[in-house]
């Protein structure tokens, strides 16, 4: 009993896999919904077996990755940076704050043609669009964990009469380090919306393309398998990321709860 | 300067603006402490104990005054004096050990600050746990020790530089009453170990009396001193003293003293 406690999710979560593609087909089957409008889970493995099977999928499996990584590094670094700027230097964070606002109150999406008409429709555009929805996230995270430094901890620097630089680097970074990774992943997820996003609207090349090939070719089936394999990669991306965390933060409570958890 | 005088403030004054206006935090005050004393300022909430070891301490600039350490001006202008301040080690209520850091890295963090070598940190570090008693956990964080031990820790890194002035501000304060007993007597076997000057802040009458050579008593609003008072109990101090009855007679004057403010 104490073991099926414990390792519940084993058994709930293959559990309710079952359970949803049970409904979902004898719902398709039983109603006689087109399979324009919903395949049955059967016809997506199949599409999902062909969409395996074609070689050119990992050309645009990678396309999309490369884009995704490609635009979170820059989103990162410029964030991380800027952020950590903006953190220290007050004055400076009051005056950029409007524009930082505006430019995201303006909704990015919009601006993706602007971004392939400046860029062209090969990976470039899609990189800058998946750094500029990705950044922002990063950024007022960055500044976040960089302001919220503790009092007790900076008392003991200003004591110990620490340089700006030795307090920045000893103290205030890897004090901010959990808020930068809490900005990362979220910041990972929109990069990958980004660049499929981009891809959606121009270009041949990626899984957003595929996906709007397949719809143009009306296989539904295909269409729901490059969905999968989408959710597939964003969730290998995303865990690669949050998985730093406990190299990164072991001392943290974030990972401390998780192990302890673990054990008892 | 006096060389028998290892702090002295002379016309100290702290105001703080407030939306309320403006609150003096402690009147003109004037104060000597000699090598190797042992002072308790001792007072209530708001008497502005805590003002007053964060001059000393350097953390304040006092609104009006001088503070020396040692024979040095701490304050020139607006800038503190470097080589004062490296008298001064401080212990705070809370440990505040960075938790990404083992402890021995906490321990010799004032000397990674100066640019001492790795190898050499670890050393002292080593000695200094030795020295306050927390020998064996030099490789672990700060989370994973008690209480108790993570602000052992944490007077090992105020001690790791050799400061020649302890300033302590209710460092045993979020402690339970028998850690606290404890580490008031491993306070002053460490004090009378190394010889050092130790302003010590509490609210604690016993704790003021036990350790203390002199106790200044502070009174709220406007903080200022109102009674200065030696404890001449010979020491080593042990528990037991305080059963005794001199003990208590000078526990109930200061707590009578209090209760009239």
């Amino acid at each position: 009993m104490g073991f099926l406690r414990k390792n519940i999710t084993w058994v709930t979560t293959p559990a309710l896999i079952i359970l949803f593609i049970a409904v979902w087909h004898f719902y398709v089957v039983w109603f006689e919904v087109s399979k324009f409008i919903l395949p049955t889970p059967g016809s997506v493995l199949d599409g999902l077996v062909e969409l395996f099977e074609t070689p050119s999928t990992y050309k645009h499996t990678w396309i999309t990755v490369y884009e995704t990584i490609s635009g979170f590094a820059i989103a990162s670094v410029i964030g991380i940076g800027l952020g950590a700027v903006l953190g220290k230097v007050r004055w400076l964070e009051k005056a950029l704050n409007p524009f930082i606002i505006a430019t995201q109150v303006v909704p990015k999406v919009a601006l993706i043609p602007l971004f392939i008409l400046w860029f062209g429709f090969g990976p470039e555009s899609k990189i800058i669009i998946s750094a500029v929805i990705a950044f922002f996230p990063i950024l007022t995270n960055t500044v976040l964990g960089v302001k919220s430094v503790d009092f007790g901890h900076k008392d003991i620097m200003i004591s110990l009469n620490a340089s700006k630089w030795q307090t920045f680097f000893l103290l205030e970074f890897p004090s901010a380090l959990p808020a930068i990774l809490t900005g990362l992943e979220v910041g990972i997820v929109l990069a990958i919306i980004g660049a499929v996003v981009g891809e959606y609207l121009g270009g041949s090349e990626g899984l957003g393309y595929l996906a709007v090939a397949a719809l143009s070719a009306y296989k539904v089936n295909m269409l729901f398998a490059v969905i999968i394999l989408l959710t597939l990669v964003g969730f290998v991306l995303y865990a690669a990321i949050a998985g730093v965390r406990r190299f990164i933060i072991p001392w943290h409570e974030s990972v401390l709860i998780e192990r302890q958890q673990a054990v008892g | 300067m006096d060389s028998g005088h290892q702090i002295q403030l002379s016309g100290v004054e702290m105001q703080f603006a407030t939306p309320d206006g403006v609150v003096v935090a402690l009147e003109s005050t004037d104060l000597s402490v000699g090598v190797g004393e042992f002072v308790v300022l001792l007072g209530p909430s708001g008497c502005g104990k805590t003002t007053m070891l964060r001059i000393i301490g350097g953390l304040l600039k006092p609104s009006a005054g001088q503070v020396h350490v040692g024979d040095r001006n701490l304050w020139n202008g607006d800038k503190r004096d470097d080589v004062a301040v490296q008298e001064l080690g401080i212990v705070f209520q809370e440990a505040s050990l960075f938790p990404w850091m083992s402890i021995e890295d906490n321990i010799g963090l004032p000397l990674r600050l100066r640019g001492v070598r790795k190898g050499e940190r670890r050393r002292e570090a080593h000695e200094l746990c030795e020295l306050v008693g927390i020998s064996g956990f030099e490789k672990r964080l700060p989370r994973e020790l008690s209480g108790g031990m993570r602000q052992r820790a944490a007077i090992a890194r105020a001690l790791s530089y050799e400061p020649e002035i302890l300033l302590m501000d209710e460092p045993f304060g979020s402690l339970d009453a028998m850690t606290r007993d404890q580490m008031n007597l491993e306070l002053q076997r460490i004090w009378m170990t190394l010889g050092c000057t130790i302003v010590f802040v509490t609210h604690s009458i016993p704790e003021a009396v036990f350790l203390a050579d002199r106790i200044l008593l502070l009174s709220p609003r406007p903080g200022r001193i109102d009674t200065e008072l030696e404890v001449i109990f010979e020491r080593p101090r042990n528990m037991g003293m305080l059963e005794e009855p001199e003990f208590q007679a000078i526990v109930k004057r200061l707590r009578a003293r209090l209760e009239e403010m």
